[in-house]
């Protein structure tokens, strides 16, 4: 909201010399955040003087009409001639007074006037819009003075045009409805700075009359439960907006219309009172302020057709909905050129309605803004007067002598809450005596008691804890102000948000991180150790990406969870699988010209529950039980923590020690071995074997397991992936859900042997289909307990093995806990391995 | 020293000879002064004092000589023995030292060379952000809590005192599972998780709440669509604003040295009240010294405990939070959001292994 401070100090006593910069820390002491304040008076350098036009020369042979113009600026220009200015607007004629900034000066934006010749003539100034002069958006033409101002050439424009103003503009928190007016900042301005406040909420206004001012019928008095108006015959209809009213329109960022509707608007900014103008010669019968009826039609003020539903709130007459209540009025009955029977309303609606019917409409009025937020019930027979006034005193014009007011508008109901709440809340001491006063500074009424928190301990007070008990009935203004904590606020706000100390807590012990969150810890590290890089993916995924990584018809992971207003419509779904994500971050990368890249991401990915329906209704007027809270949990997506990583080019260099390494299959491998490491898992109980799995090469797919259970995949990416992602070639992955990853065990510690070790190198020779893995496998059982350690230490196929064979060749420690090994002894475990491996996959010692 | 043999040893034998033995002994010192590295000096050990070295041949001749000349010859034997045995070992030390001093000169090597053979990794600074911040509160006693990215509308606004026609709903542009009546979306907020949290522990409760958060904010150079926040949340008998102050003081002077300070501007959150928005003051701020919006706090609403389960006659608490990724941005002097969120390694690099 935008509004100067001119218009504050009609209602407030501000210092006369208040400093913007102690305006805007008044504010935001206030909470009231301060978007801008500007000094008008300081935009405008130099001379800008008022000055009447004298003669007006047509200059012709241009693209454009121009004219030369002499201007009579008095003495302001030192010479008392006529100033000759060029100017190509013509909306003025002879004898109009104009802006005028001489030569010298700097208009807003830096844009220095001087004397040029243009147009083949000497132009010595400039003749200035409202836009230049940085008052409004209208360029339409430049300034004319209305023929009611007093100003005289030569003199200052500035107070003329109201750039000696200083315009605020402040964000509002959207609980204090009662800041979005000039009323509302005036009062807390009056409160903070300790001045005088004349409250125009609370200006004389006269009451309903027994005869109404117009017919009307309020049928849902929960959705409009207050309705005033008054009629106002024989208005000129030519009668212009006075340009004061039209600036603070303009100064709060609101086009001026027509004389009754700039008053319906001025009343709204000023009061907070959202009003209506009814042309009363364009509306047939009586009004009705009722539900629409679901499908019917109204053509708001904007020009758009609406179809409302039974929860909007309509104005009708005969001919059915003219104004979507609260909301936005309706063409048919608006006021329009030659109105002269002006109807005005101000009425009093439910919050929640207007707010569910301006965002069903998509219609954020300014009105609609007011009332979501909470207008001031008590206002509507005030802001009929002002508006009644303001039009018969501009338009001319005479108010009927009926006053409507259909008032069912209920009495707050006090609030109760011990004198020392706000002690123990705040921590500073506030003895009940300030506690009263500040809360009577926000306008409640404050009554003391020590015997009322034993009668109404009720929803909104406090347990009686002795002591005493504040009863506080909140102002009219303050629909807020609900609960014992809103006082509380209120309390420490006006009393100041630096008097509260700082004290340290004491927490009790705590138990520090989980397994969980240490595993996850260790894990970012130990990547970040072997070489890659965190990435923090947004999980947005295409529908298009599970066919580009070739998931498989019935794969879970094409089960996404959806959006509704996905930010882009390319990218409806949630990740089910990190890698979408991390590929898109690698190719990115890639974009930016890196080549060898190694990436990672811990992060949750989501699998919608099939058939889980929706959360059951809860409430929050108490607990919600452990069933339904359970059956709500159900509803949500498993989300899972996964890791992943992503590798291309080369994950060693070449450099003066050789040559480089591409990143392969087996470092993807490694990375998940790594991270099944670093959570714990001893080497003996992670299976690593081959599958087929999309997005992996089916020939090149590592599957890990714990124990039984499969808690991810890593190898190279089948090359249609690779090639539908545009992807490098042989392009390296890897993914774990953490989550699946037991917690690790405790662990033995060995016992260690003094006794040296005896090696022996095996070769066998295999099937080349049977993995290695098994092979190590056979090798150990059967080599029993001796076996210290056992290394594969070199892989070889060759013609002289034959086809399809290869040889795999270990390195195998033997060692005993009590003694020096035999040679007899290491020979005959060596013995025993070889005949489980040849037993189990028919391995035959090379060179045997 | 005379030579008194020859009353002794009828029997001249050339070997035994003083002179002879001297010789042996002068031909070895010779011959060892000569070698020039510890090879050749082991090369010439078979010569001198090998099986067929004078001073072994000698030896064997003693056993033919009268019982009464053994004792001598033997004597004037092993002396010579010795004395080569002594210059071969002084000799061996020289030249082993010499072999040690010249091959740390000839092995010297340029230590300068890179070995940027793997490139590092990195963490993001988010991520390590969120750690330390987690591990000051877990200094403090605070537990560190979690809760799931998508979430019921329920524990994300109405639980947290924001019902469905609530303009502060209107504020939080939210990602809503579809269809939009799901009752599911994506949390806006980190405190959600306060929710869960005062639903499943009695209090006390001393937690910090770190996490991803969805708002519908297209990415550009201030805002993105998925970014971090921490909260904290502490309910407890007795809690107070200057409780919350406390707190807010000595987290700022971890985060941002011993002279920071936060000050509060009132505001509104649906969650807390009395709610504060407050600012920290950093001393090294890339721009100078100054106050920097840092995040919005207040006093646990009585309706959320309520609503979660908790006794508001009995315990209060507050609640703080702010945003990882704006705290990244202005404690390094991060210029554009989308650094953050883009995955750049460059970016990430530059921040290395984090605390």
């Amino acid at each position: 909201m935008r509004v100067s401070v001119s218009w504050l100090r009609e209602y407030v006593d501000l210092p006369a010399d208040l400093a913007p910069a102690d305006l805007e820390q008044a504010l935001v002491n206030l909470g009231i955040e301060v978007e801008s304040i500007v000094d008008l008076g300081e935009t405008v350098t130099g001379s800008l003087v008022v000055g009447e036009v004298r003669e007006i020369e047509e200059l012709t042979g241009f693209k454009k009409p121009i004219r030369f113009c002499r201007v009579d600026v008095g003495d302001a220009n030192g010479t008392g001639e006529p100033q000759e200015i060029v100017c190509g607007a013509r909306n003025f004629g002879v004898g109009d007074r104009v802006v005028v900034i001489l030569p010298g000066g700097v208009l807003p934006g830096g844009f220095a006037i001087g004397a040029r010749r243009t147009y083949g003539r000497n132009s010595n100034g400039m003749i200035c819009s409202a836009k230049e002069l940085g008052l409004g958006d209208d360029h339409s033409g430049i300034l004319v003075l209305p023929p009611d101002s007093p100003a005289k050439p030569g003199d200052d424009a500035r107070p003329v045009v109201g750039l000696d103003d200083v315009v605020v503009e402040v964000e509002l928190t959207p609980d204090r409805g009662y800041q979005m007016s000039v009323r509302g900042i005036a009062r807390e301005l009056g409160h903070a700075l300790g001045v005088p406040f004349r409250d125009p909420g609370l200006a004389p206004a006269p009451g309903a009359t027994q005869r109404p001012a117009y017919p009307v019928e309020v049928r849902d008095p929960v959705g409009c439960d207050r309705f005033a108006a008054r009629m106002v015959r024989g208005v000129d209809p030519a009668a212009p907006t006075p340009s004061w009213l039209a600036r603070r329109l303009t100064t709060a960022g609101i086009r001026s219309i027509s004389l009754p509707v700039d008053i319906t608007n001025y009343v709204m900014l000023e009061l907070g009172q959202p009003m209506h103008a009814f042309d009363a010669d364009r509306i047939a019968g009586p009004l009705v302020v009722r539900r629409a009826e679901p499908g019917e039609k109204l053509t708001t003020l904007d020009g758009v057709a609406r179809t409302l539903v039974a929860e909007d709130m309509v104005i009708c007459d005969d001919t059915g909905p003219i104004s979507l209540a609260a909301v936005m009025g309706g063409e048919t009955s608006e006021v329009v050129e030659g109105t002269t029977s002006v109807l005005f309303e101000a009425a009093h609606w439910d919050p929640v309605m207007v707010g569910r019917t301006a965002r069903r409409h998509r219609l954020f009025s300014e009105a609609a803004k007011r009332w979501e937020r909470g207008v001031d019930p008590a206002l509507p027979l005030v802001a009929i007067e002002r508006a009644v006034r303001l039009l018969t005193e501009h338009g001319g014009g005479t108010a009927g002598d009926e006053i409507l007011d259909i008032d069912h508008v209920r009495a707050r109901t006090p609030i109760t809450i011990p004198a020392d709440l706000p002690t123990r809340r705040v921590g500073v001491e506030y003895p009940p005596a300030r506690v009263a006063a500040l809360l009577e500074r926000v306008g409640c009424r404050v009554a003391t008691g020590a015997d009322r928190l034993g009668e109404d301990p009720g929803e909104v007070g406090v347990a009686a804890g002795g002591g005493v008990a504040l009863t506080v009935t909140p102002p009219t203004w303050r629909p807020d102000l609900t609960d014992p904590a809103d006082l509380v606020e209120e309390v420490v706000r006006f009393d100041g948000y630096d008097r509260v100390p700082s004290v340290l807590p004491v927490a009790p012990a705590g138990r520090g991180l989980t397994w969980q969150q240490r595993r996850r810890r260790a894990v970012a590290r130990a990547l970040a150790d072997q070489g890659y890089v965190e990435v923090l993916a947004q999980p947005f995924v295409s529908t298009e990406l599970a066919d580009q990584l070739g998931l498989p018809a019935d794969d879970p992971r094409r089960r996404g969870v959806r959006l509704a207003n996905p930010l882009s419509e390319e990218e409806p779904l949630l990740r089910t699988t990190l890698l979408g994500p991390l590929l898109g971050a690698l190719k990115r990368n890639l974009g930016r010209s890196q080549r060898d890249l190694a990436l990672y991401e811990i992060g949750a990915v989501f699998h919608p529950r099939p058939g889980a329906g929706s959360p059951p209704a809860m409430g929050v007027a108490h607990r919600p039980s452990d069933a339904e809270l359970a059956a709500a949990d159900a509803t949500l997506p498993d989300q899972p923590l996964h890791v992943a990583v992503a590798l291309t080019g080369e994950i060693e260099r070449a450099g003066w020690w050789g040559p480089g390494r591409a990143a392969g299959w087996a470092d993807a491998v490694e990375a998940a071995r790594v991270v099944l490491a670093v959570a714990g898992i001893p080497d003996e109980r992670v299976t690593v074997r081959a599958a087929e799995y999309a997005p992996w090469h089916p020939g090149r797919c590592a599957q890990l397991l714990v124990d039984d259970a499969v808690v991810g995949h890593a190898g190279e990416l089948h090359p249609a992936a690779v090639a539908a992602l545009d992807l490098p070639r042989r392009t390296c992955a890897m993914e774990l859900d953490l989550d699946a990853v037991p917690a690790a065990p405790l662990r033995s510690g060995p016992s260690i042997s003094t006794f040296p070790p005896a090696l022996i190198d095996v070769a066998l020779v295999v099937d080349e289909s049977v993995p290695a893995a098994q092979v190590q496998r056979a090798l150990v059982e059967g080599a029993g307990e001796l076996l210290e350690e056992v290394r594969l230490f070199d892989v070889y196929a060759s013609a002289q093995l034959g086809a399809g064979r290869r040889s795999l060749a270990y390195k195998l420690t033997f060692r005993a806990p009590d003694r020096t090994l035999t040679v007899e002894e290491a020979v005959a475990a060596r013995d025993a391995a070889v005949a489980r491996a040849a037993e189990r996959f028919g391995a035959t010692l090379r060179g045997a | 020293m005379s030579y008194r043999n020859d009353p002794y040893d009828p029997k001249q034998v050339a070997l035994l000879d003083p002179a002879a033995l001297a010789e042996a002994v002068a031909d070895a010192e010779k011959a060892f002064a000569a070698a020039g590295d510890p090879d050749a000096l082991a090369a010439l050990r078979p010569a001198h004092l090998g099986d067929r070295s004078p001073v072994s041949l000698a030896r064997r001749e003693i056993g033919a000589l009268p019982p009464a000349a053994k004792a001598d010859a033997g004597k004037r034997v092993n002396e010579a023995r010795r004395a080569i045995e002594a210059g071969y070992a002084a000799r061996q030390e020289v030249l082993e030292r010499e072999h040690a001093e010249r091959m740390l000169v000839e092995e010297r090597v340029d230590v300068t060379l890179p070995y940027d053979r793997r490139q590092r990794g990195a963490r993001h600074p988010v991520s390590t952000l969120m750690e330390e911040i987690s591990d000051f509160f877990v200094g403090m006693g605070y537990e560190v809590a979690e809760g799931p990215e998508v979430e019921l509308e329920w524990t994300n606004f109405d639980a947290l005192n924001i019902p469905p026609d609530h303009p502060a709903r209107g504020l939080m542009d939210t990602f809503h599972v579809a269809p939009e009546n799901s009752g599911l979306v994506l949390r806006t907020h980190t405190s959600p998780v306060q929710a869960r949290t005062m639903l499943t522990r009695t209090p006390p409760i001393y937690v910090i709440v770190p996490g991803r958060v969805y708002r519908t904010d297209e990415l550009d150079a201030t805002h993105a669509p998925v970014f971090h926040q921490v909260e904290g949340l502490v309910v407890d008998k007795g809690i107070t604003m200057a409780h919350l102050r406390g707190t807010l003081d000595h987290f700022a002077r971890a985060m941002f040295g011993p002279d920071a300070t936060t000050r509060w501007r009132p505001h509104y959150f649906p969650f807390t009240e009395p709610s504060a928005e407050f600012d920290v003051w950093f001393p090294e701020h890339r721009k100078g010294p100054q106050w920097v919006e840092w995040g919005g706090c207040g006093m646990v609403n009585p309706r959320v405990l309520r609503a979660c389960g908790i006794d508001p006659e009995v315990y209060s608490g507050f609640a703080f939070g702010m945003g990882i990724d704006r705290t990244v941005m202005f404690r390094h002097g991060v210029g554009d959001m989308r650094d953050m969120v883009e995955g750049d390694v460059r970016f990430t690099r530059a921040f290395g292994y984090g605390g």
